[in-house]
């Protein structure tokens, strides 16, 4: 492979990572409120349906853009509410969200397939889009990837600078110890739920926005899974978020790149490795446990208190 | 579970019954594998229902997105007991479903698409859209400036690997040094994989794409990079204005006419049957304005000799990827062989696997 073709390549890795990007960091920032949400796949694709669904009927893509993220939002509290105020299982709640979220957007988005609606066309940054290699990496995608790039900082920042991030980490760490400080452990667990939808719902309206600009049945194809995964890989850091959906960016754009430039591996090997590479991904990080930032009451419920 | 999945079941099957129109009229069911919406092959399909709807004493009804399988066999044990004189199941994976509703429901004629199976009571149709492909390959090959065409391609299965040869030859008519690349995305509808499956052609160097799924996304790829696409199933020149050269087409209309007016006189009889471009049942869709007269032309001229039946389009000498001579100067392929199509012409560049 030339050069051009692995700049190209790099470049397709940030784009195809981005949904990732946005459904990881969402799931991080639930999780680490205490409240485990496997309904990232179901949030994504109601998220995708609404954005386009908007953005058709208003014109705006920004604005289907921005009611992805709030039904987004909206599909969580859902969870919100069995978890925290019903105590229900977390694990069984999530699952449920997720088939839900798939079957009502399937059900809902048959009239829109084929249709077309207006969404985001790549920008490139005035100057830095001009950086030799970098430049066509980064700095020449759509609106929505340069915002992916603010989320990741921020939410570090809003976590571990801000006094709710810390009341959140506390909810998720010890609750017990948090509630006896006088936090309400329940309204941060809201806070982690709630704002984690907003950025799945986010990752769902790239690919009916940005990615293409189609909507269809199971658009999003596993990858809220894929981000659920990541998670872990990431330990649970913000930062390391970015390196994973990349990572699954980068093999998912690969795999077409190798057919493409003529490589004789049977196309179904290639196709194989994204998934391939979340069970070794989920191999390796519990070898390194030791150095995750899990929170410690993950998954357990808190009685709310008065 | 079982109890939701129980009343769901009754519910689909209501509402497939529901569907149904009463009265002594000619009926006519379809069974769709994808949205009609898709642009795409059931979109195809569904144009030529709305022909059929339109003609005297003719109802139809369709069930869209039905998968595959157990699911299917239920929606059309449901159309044959509503009385339907004609069920059509338009995708390969509705044969065996088909086969065996058929003999439950001897008085209905099954009509099976894409597959290979009949009975007493049930045929099978398909057409020869390989004649379409290579006038598609022509324009490419004779638009191409980097002689790299990419092509985005579903499942090896021999119909998409017919349809890349074709290609390929009518490429190599009007420019033997072009190659086409193909690239699998194992998929039948799936824009987001199909648009950056283009996208892998484009940085490659491919400056023209065709495609055999239904979704447009390799055509939005092929217009934002500022190059030539062909489409497929139908005209796909609304997703990319700009991009789009030509697509082969169906027009199921002309079957399912027929077939219905057989039907009705009491002359249908089963068995498979592959029509071609003579009878209409594939086409060419209209020239984007960017496509040169002369170059029209030439691809008319050939049509025409398709039509004649001049232009057999799998004639010999035809090599394989390797080289070897798969095919003998002067011989022209049976259906059989094109039928059971494994291999890549000579200019192909992708393995079938």
């Amino acid at each position: 492979m030339s050069a051009e073709i692995v700049i190209a390549l790099l470049a397709a890795t940030v784009q195809s990572g981005t949904p990732i990007l946005f459904a990881t960091l969402g799931e991080i920032l639930s999780e680490k409120s205490g409240v485990l949400n496997l309904g990232v796949e179901g949030v994504m694709i109601l998220g995708a349906l609404v954005g386009f669904v908007v953005a058709r009927h208003s014109g705006n893509p920004l604005l289907g853009f921005v009611a992805a993220g709030l039904v987004g939002s909206a599909a969580t509290a859902v969870h919100g509410a069995v978890c925290l105020w019903f105590q229900g299982n977390q694990v069984v709640s999530g699952l449920a969200l997720t088939i839900f979220g798939v079957g009502l957007a399937n059900y809902l988005g048959t009239a829109y397939i084929g249709t077309p609606a207006p969404g985001f066309s790549p920008v490139p940054l005035p100057g830095l889009s001009e950086l030799p290699v970098i430049g066509t990496i980064f700095f020449n995608h759509d609106p929505l990837v340069y915002v992916s790039y603010l989320v990741p900082p921020l939410l570090w920042l809003f976590l571990h600078a801000t006094r709710y991030g810390l009341g959140l980490r506390a909810a998720g760490e010890y609750p017990g110890a948090a509630v006896a400080a006088g936090l309400d452990v329940v309204a941060y667990r809201w806070l982690g739920v709630v704002g984690g939808g907003f950025f799945m719902g986010l990752g769902g309206a790239y690919l009916s926005l940005a990615y293409t600009h189609l909507w269809t049945s199971n658009l999003t194809a596993g990858r809220g899974w894929i981000a659920v995964a990541l998670v872990i890989f990431a330990f649970w850091r913000p930062g390391r978020a970015v390196f994973g959906a990349y990572l699954f960016g980068g093999i998912m754009a690969l795999q077409l790149r190798l057919q493409a430039s003529g490589a004789q591996v049977p196309s179904s090997i290639l196709l194989m490795l994204p998934y391939a590479l979340t069970v070794f991904v989920l191999v390796l990080s519990s070898w390194r446990k030791g150095s995750s930032d899990e929170p410690a009451a993950l998954g357990v419920n808190v009685a709310p208190v008065d | 579970m079982r109890i939701v999945k129980a009343v769901l079941t009754l519910f689909l099957a209501l509402w497939a019954g529901s569907a149904v129109a009463a009265d002594k009229e000619f009926k006519v069911g379809f069974i769709y594998v994808s949205p009609v919406g898709d642009a795409g092959w059931s979109y195809s399909h569904d144009l030529g229902r709305q022909a059929i709807e339109a003609l005297d004493g003719v109802t139809t009804s369709y069930v869209e997105a039905v998968p595959e399988g157990p699911d299917s066999e239920r929606v059309m044990t449901n159309m044959a007991r509503k009385d339907f004189d004609i069920v059509v199941a338009t995708s390969f994976g509705y044969m065996d479903p088909m086969l065996k509703v058929a003999k439950q429901f001897p008085k209905t004629v099954f009509l099976h698409c894409s597959g290979f199976k009949t009975a007493e009571n049930m045929g099978n149709f398909f057409g020869r859209m390989y004649q379409a492909r290579y006038l598609s390959g022509m324009v490419a090959g004779a638009m191409t400036k980097s002689n790299t065409i990419g092509y985005v391609a579903a499942f090896p299965i021999p119909e998409v690997i017919r349809g890349i040869n074709a290609f390929t030859l009518g490429v190599r008519a009007v420019n033997p040094k072009a190659t086409v690349r193909v690239v699998w995305t194992k998929t039948w509808y799936d824009p987001a994989t199909e648009k950056e499956a283009g996208k892998s052609l484009l940085d490659v160097g491919a400056d023209v794409v065709a495609q055999h799924q239904d979704s447009p996304g390799p055509q939005e790829a092929a217009q934002e990079k500022g190059v030539y696409s062909i489409g497929y199933n139908s005209d796909m020149s609304a997703f990319a204005p700009k991009a789009h050269l030509t697509a082969p087409v169906w027009n199921w209309k002309v079957y399912y006419t027929k077939v219905i007016d057989e039907v009705r006189k009491g002359t249908w009889k089963a068995g498979a049957v592959w029509p071609g471009m003579a009878e209409g049942i594939v086409d060419l869709a209209p020239f984007g304005p960017m496509v040169p007269k002369e170059l029209q032309d030439k691809v008319n001229a050939e049509k025409a000799r398709i039509i004649a039946g001049e232009q057999k389009i799998f004639v010999g000498p035809i090599k394989d990827q390797s080289g070897a001579v798969k095919l003998a100067a002067g011989a022209v392929a049976s259906d059989e062989e094109l039928l059971g199509m494994t291999w890549f012409v000579d200019g192909v560049i992708g393995t079938t696997k």
